[in-house]
């Protein structure tokens, strides 16, 4: 039913993320398509490697098509080393949908200024929500196009490639995998983390760090959620304050134009520009402070997982050589615990060397990432606090008839 | 400029072609010799006696060069109820012959009982504050009404240092006289005769009095909803400015860390304005539009006086017309002592009837000079509330500017 303009996205893809622009893969979503609540993304993929078919080329995808990609990365053994971007979050309509139902609800009650104001406001923000979803699907893709090993992996190829429908494969890896296994792999035993006896500094740091970064990240979160959605109030009761303005210069009696004109002064610089100011601080802040912790705080899950992992490795391979010492002791099977060992300590290094990397990187791309998004936040608010300013000391010398 | 006349003004008005300001210089000038030098400020808040019998009294200053004080700069302390007492004499003198009475502030138990216990929190000194400016208000709009200004009871309380007190208050509260006004109005709805009305400028008025008051209700709680959303987004701000300063505490990377602590910093300025703005969509525009739904529910009640004034003279003349019948069946009969009393009777009665016709003539002439100046005074009002609004939504905004402007060069030194 709304599609998506061009025009915008370019504002919108460089929120959360510091995208590699090796041009040899350049992933981006252009379009996409709203039916009911399903969205339909189109994903464009430019490439110069000859791994893929084609130079150039586009597929439809769903919501469920990326959560596939998402969950077979992570259940990939080779990659137990790797922080896998996380998975992109369901496209959430319920805010304007609700709101679509209040609209219905009182469309007798209301004016039908009132009513059209609304729906406005209504489409707008339906528009925004669906910016919003198609960009973090976008970051997703972009976050494996950059990285060395997953932009590799078979199944992102499909993925990006196979000109089918997905939901086959999907089913498949549904009952290949099943849920428990799922579980087992993906979420973090912080209590297993924290228990494992650290050798290494790098990683008791590291431990310590994100444990605690994520629970305060996690409540920063939720206080800048509800700080936008406070904005947000804000901007409706404006708009609701504009419409019952203008009914009442309506009422005012021809013989008192000043007050009528007065009044519809106010109501129209309340409707044009501070509705469209507040509602526009309302959606920049939140597009990039509270996406952008939102955003690390699912990131740091990430890197949560791959210490679990790492620590899970550690377990296996203190559990292998108990069983070593206990095979020399029977005198049984001992060579067969030798090579277990020698595997498991060998899995161990190799998370242990990659997850180095991992977080280092990881660190890095924050930093970058978080100075980047206050920056630009800052330069927003700074721009319409001082088109605000501007547009309300002009309504002031006119009304005080200078 | 008669006051009376005023489609002339604007006829004039709409004949110029000129930007919209002029208008507003035009009325200006209009109204001549209407300015006059009075300001009165109520102040210093001061708890007197202990338990339930403690009040709050206010000092009320006035500063004036109008002849009719002794002095020109003058205190007296004055207790909520003296407030009230001074609205019911008011009331009382003038309401009855059209003259629009501005309704004393609203009583509130809940808010003084908190005081006279003597709680020392936020809710109970925002809720003194609010009635210090409630009665400031009341103060200059009962002194901008020219023939109140002059009433007795009005210097007396503004000047006397002694003031006797005001007994029986429940019944003079404010929602008291509306209960009286309501009253008029239900005896005007089971009025057997409907007035005829003759003069569309009444009818036309009562529709847009009755207009402005559902229009200003649905403002005013559009605006109460606005401040509670304001009072909101504070409490989110100040407690995300805390959760952003322990993500700084959290943050190893030095630079970022700074930054974070910065944000929380700024957040929390920010906050701070947010609630300095609630004041003023509070004070500026709620109250405001409280302070005059109140004052239109007394303009109606006028209006319904000169209906219960017309409805007395009818009465007198439907009585009148009785006795004249019963006279002339005393004609035939032999009775010269009831034929004498009908007719001295008859006598008193056409005088009541002409003091009535006189009464309401004089009580429509009041009313039309009444509401013009109301008219008037409301259009000063409102423009005045409004520019101060917007001056107070433009002084948030400089704020900003100056915060995220000193944030900037922080986030930039991250690296």
């Amino acid at each position: 039913m709304s599609s998506f303009d061009e025009n915008n996205k370019e504002r919108l893809r460089s929120v959360s993320v510091d995208l590699n622009n090796d041009a040899s893969l350049l992933i981006d979503i252009p379009d996409a398509l709203c039916e009911r609540d399903k969205v339909k993304f189109t994903v464009h993929t430019k490439t110069t490697l000859s791994s893929f078919q084609k130079p150039e080329f586009s597929v439809p995808r769903q919501h469920e098509d990326f959560i596939w990609l998402h969950d077979t990365l992570v259940e990939t053994e080779d990659y137990a080393g790797l922080i896998i971007p996380p998975a992109p979050p369901k496209p959430d309509f319920e805010s304007p949908r609700e709101k679509m139902h209040k609209l219905g609800e009182g469309e007798a009650t209301m004016t039908k200024e009132e009513y059209t104001k609304m729906k406005q406001e209504l489409e707008a923000e339906y528009l925004a929500v669906f910016k919003k979803t198609v960009q973090v699907h976008e970051v997703f893709l972009q976050r494996l196009s950059s990285h060395p090993v997953l932009s590799k992996d078979r199944n992102f190829q499909i993925f990006l490639e196979y000109d089918q429908d997905l939901s086959v494969r999907r089913k498949n890896a549904k009952e290949m995998f099943g849920g428990f296994f799922k579980n087992m792999v993906k979420s973090a035993d912080e209590v297993l983390i924290a228990g494992v006896k650290e050798v290494d500094d790098f990683f008791e740091q590291e431990k310590t760090f994100l444990l605690d970064y994520f629970s305060k990240i996690k409540e920063a979160t939720a206080k800048a959620e509800k700080m936008t959605r406070s904005h947000k109030n804000i901007a409706d009761d404006y708009i609701r304050l504009s419409a019952t303005l203008n009914s009442l210069s309506a009422e005012e009696s021809t013989n008192y134009y000043i007050i009528k004109f007065c009044l519809k002064l106010f109501q129209n610089f309340l409707r044009v520009c501070l509705k469209k100011v507040e509602g526009r601080v309302a959606s920049d802040e939140e597009l990039k402070l509270t996406e952008l912790l939102r955003y690390y705080m699912r990131d740091i899950q990430a890197a949560k997982d791959l210490l679990y992992r790492r620590a899970r490795a550690l377990a296996d391979y203190e559990n292998s050589n108990k069983a070593l010492d206990k095979a020399r002791l029977k005198g049984k099977d001992v060579s067969q615990a030798e090579e277990h060992q020698k595997r498991c300590l060998q899995k161990f290094d190799t998370l242990s060397e990659s997850g180095k990397k991992e977080l280092t990187n990881f660190k890095a791309r924050r930093v970058v990432a978080f100075r980047k998004n206050l920056v630009e936040m800052a330069e927003l608010e700074v721009k319409h606090a001082k088109n605000n300013m501007t547009l309300l000391q002009g309504c002031i010398e006119l009304l005080s008839g200078n | 400029m008669s006051c009376d006349a005023p489609t002339h003004c604007f006829i004039r008005i709409i004949e110029i072609s000129l930007p919209f300001c002029r208008f507003f210089l035009q009325i200006e000038e209009e109204e001549g010799g209407d300015s006059f030098d009075i300001h009165i400020s109520v102040s210093d808040p001061e708890k007197v006696g202990d338990g339930m019998n403690a009040y709050m009294a206010y000092k009320v200053t006035t500063k004036t060069s109008v002849a009719l004080f002794r002095q020109r700069d003058f205190s007296v302390k004055r207790r909520f109820s003296d407030f009230l007492g001074l609205h019911s004499k008011l009331a009382s003198k003038y309401l009855h012959i059209g003259y629009i009475v501005p309704p004393a502030p609203e009583k509130s138990i809940v808010g003084m009982t908190k005081v006279k216990v003597g709680k020392e929190d936020q809710s109970s000194n925002e809720f003194v504050e609010r009635r210090r400016s409630a009665l400031e208000r009341y103060l200059m709009r009962t002194v901008k009404h020219p023939i109140l200004l002059k009433d007795p009871d009005v210097l007396q309380f503004l000047e006397s240092s002694e003031l006797p007190r005001a007994v029986n208050t429940q019944a003079l509260s404010s929602a008291g006289i509306l209960r009286m006004v309501n009253k008029a109005a239900e005896a005007v709805n089971k009025m057997t005769i409907k007035m005829n009305e003759s003069d569309a400028w009444f009818e036309e008025k009562q529709q847009h009095f009755e207009n402005l008051d559902a229009q200003l209700r649905k403002l005013h709680a559009s605006v109460e909803c606005l401040v509670c959303h304001r009072k909101e987004l504070s409490v989110n701000t100040a407690q995300f400015a805390k959760s952003a300063a322990m993500l700084g505490n959290s943050e190893d990377h030095t630079a970022l860390s700074r930054a974070l602590s910065q944000l929380a910093e700024v957040e929390e300025k920010i906050d701070q304005l947010h609630q300095d703005q609630a004041n003023a969509d509070f004070y500026l525009f709620s109250e405001l539009l409280g302070d005059y739904v109140r004052l239109i529910s007394a303009v109606k009640g006028v209006f319904d006086q000169r209906m219960k004034t017309w409805q007395k003279w009818q009465d007198s003349q439907m009585l009148l017309q009785k006795k004249r019948e019963a006279e002339a069946k005393l004609q035939f009969t032999n009775k010269p002592d009831k034929l004498q009393q009908t007719k001295d009777e008859i006598k008193e009665l056409e005088g009541r009837v002409q003091q009535g016709e006189r009464d309401f003539e004089q009580i429509s002439k009041t009313i039309r000079k009444e509401v013009s100046r109301f008219e008037k005074d409301r259009v000063k009002d409102f423009k005045m509330s409004i520019v101060k609004y917007l001056e107070s939504l433009v002084q948030t905004q400089q704020q900003l500017i100056k915060y995220w402007e000193a944030f900037l060069p922080e986030a930039k030194a991250i690296s």
